[in-house]
């Protein structure tokens, strides 16, 4: 069963194309990268899966959802986290935590936040500022903060950018368990070539603001007779043939 | 709790907790009602005894003026400060992506707005009686609905500052300081419709603030409830915020398809 349902979605800023007729699909529990270079569409379209955005053309269905229509349906089931969007950083991670909850109407609120302090080893930092945390303590917070209603479907735009290997390695752990605990469905942009070898079932690649090629991370390797998907990408990034 | 009535909740609980470890945001609700009555209650008392008798009468409807349009004032801007503090956190992507609508948005702007507007205007009211011995609660019950209509003004107008903000971004913040004091003149607060030119006349009558504030002098100087004049007041703001809503909504639109929420502090 498929989550997410993506038909040749478009998005145009006053007649320049940004994403072009994409279609994809992320079914439950699978794990779903998105990789392309700076501009190649991944920010549009997530932008446009969470309602920020309205296509100039396409659908979206979301956990049964179209989300041109009943997207707040959609998005009480989902959730976001991206280290580009802050957290207020004058309440307490605890706070900040009780308002998503409140946000997310998430039942047993105080259990749920205690399960996450656990889960995200958060215990010593609920009562700080949030904008007096490290870069990785407010990734774990804002990854908490995106698990907090429990999503089926999760978006992470670059969940580990920024951190410190061993960090990226807890948030990657974490993700990983929590995606065979709760069947959560990722869709997972990133340039941590690693990161998506590792976590994702299937990749898309984008360039200029479409899909120039998609497949397991195996798959796309051995497509192009390469090591690691790292080169993989290096080969369609500098492809003038792929370019617009 | 519903979902819906939960989820205003949390948005009016995020800025409680905000408040609530700010001295310096909660000193900043208080000051400017405080300040702009201590400089027009002094006025206001210096007329009072040099001139006996209609300047009495005077200088009170000029401090009754002064607290009843700080409650436009302050529920104005309850509102759009409240939304510049989201846009300043950079957390509006976060609301925007959560099941919150924007309805609930604006009803939780507004909660928060009666909470500024009420912890604003108590220190000047008390300051107002003790020094000037003006009472505004000797308005009588009628004083509930000149503040309501106040109350309501100010909401129209910041509606449709946030829906600049969404044309526009941050860069129109200084029209939410500025538009509704822009508005002073034509609201007549401190005189009658008649002391206007003419053909700026027919822009206060416009206004329920005009109305509101006419009903105010009827009540303080001539011991009459003006219902004419609250009607008028209320249907006004009625339409305004019909039009405000109309407004918001083609803007939060327009926001979505230009991709203006995503960049809106930027």
């Amino acid at each position: 069963m498929n989550v997410i349902t993506v038909e040749n979605l478009s998005k145009s800023f006053a007649g320049m194309p940004a994403v072009s007729d994409i279609s994809f699909t992320l079914p439950r529990g699978g794990v779903l990268g998105l990789l392309g270079g700076n501009g190649a569409g991944k920010t549009t379209t997530i932008s446009m899966l969470l309602g920020l955005l309205v296509p100039t053309a396409g659908r979206i269905t979301i956990l049964g959802h179209d989300m041109a229509k009943s997207r707040f349906a959609a998005l009480a089931r989902m959730n976001f986290s991206s280290p580009y969007i802050a957290l207020p950083s004058r309440l307490s991670v605890i706070e900040n935590l009780r308002v998503y909850g409140h946000l997310y109407n998430v039942p047993d609120l105080a259990r749920r936040i205690d399960d996450l302090a656990a889960q995200f080893n958060l215990g010593d930092l609920l009562p700080r500022l949030a904008g007096e945390l490290s870069a990785g303590q407010k990734t774990r917070v804002a990854l908490a903060k995106s698990f907090i209603n429990r999503p089926e479907v999760l978006l992470l735009d670059e969940p580990t950018a920024s951190l410190d290997p061993d960090t990226g390695d807890f948030v990657r752990s974490m993700l990983e368990r929590e995606r065979s605990a709760q069947h959560t469905a990722i869709l997972l942009a990133s340039h941590n070539m690693a990161e998506v070898e590792r976590l994702c079932d299937e990749v898309l690649m984008m360039k200029a603001g479409r899909i120039v090629d998609r497949g397991t991370p195996a798959a796309l390797i051995s497509r192009y007779g390469r090591d690691d998907l790292e080169q993989v990408f290096l080969d369609i990034a500098r492809d003038p043939r792929l370019a617009a | 709790m519903n979902a819906s009535a939960r989820r205003i909740y949390g948005l009016v609980y995020r800025h409680v907790a905000l408040y609530r470890r700010s001295w310096p945001r909660l000193v900043e609700i208080a000051y400017w009602p405080t300040l702009e009555l201590l400089i027009w209650g002094f006025t206001a008392d210096f007329f009072a005894h040099s001139n006996a008798g209609p300047a009495v009468l005077a200088g009170t409807a000029l401090i009754a003026g002064v607290l009843l349009w700080e409650v436009t004032l302050r529920s104005q801007i309850g509102v759009t400060f409240t939304f510049m503090e989201e846009i300043w956190s950079r957390n509006l992507g976060h609301l925007f992506v959560s099941p919150l609508r924007p309805t609930e948005l604006v009803v939780a702007l507004i909660a928060v707005s009666i909470m500024r507007t009420i912890l604003g205007l108590l220190p000047a009211t008390i300051i107002a009686y003790l020094l000037y011995r003006f009472n505004v609660f000797g308005l009588g019950p009628v004083l509930l609905l000149f503040f309501l209509n106040l109350l309501f003004m100010g909401w129209w107008i910041a509606l449709g500052i946030v829906a600049l903000l969404f044309r526009y971004g941050a860069g129109a913040e200084a029209l939410a300081w500025t538009i509704a004091f822009g508005i002073t003149p034509v609201a007549c607060v401190f005189y009658p419709v008649a002391a206007l030119p003419f053909w700026l006349q027919p822009v206060a009558l416009a206004l329920p603030a005009a109305h509101i504030f006419q009903g105010m002098r009827a009540a303080l100087l001539d011991h009459t409830v003006a219902w004419g004049q609250l009607a008028d007041g209320a249907a006004l703001n009625l339409v305004w915020m019909l039009i405000a809503v109309g407004i918001f909504s083609l803007q939060f639109r327009a926001a979505r398809i230009r991709g203006a929420l995503i960049s809106i502090g930027e």
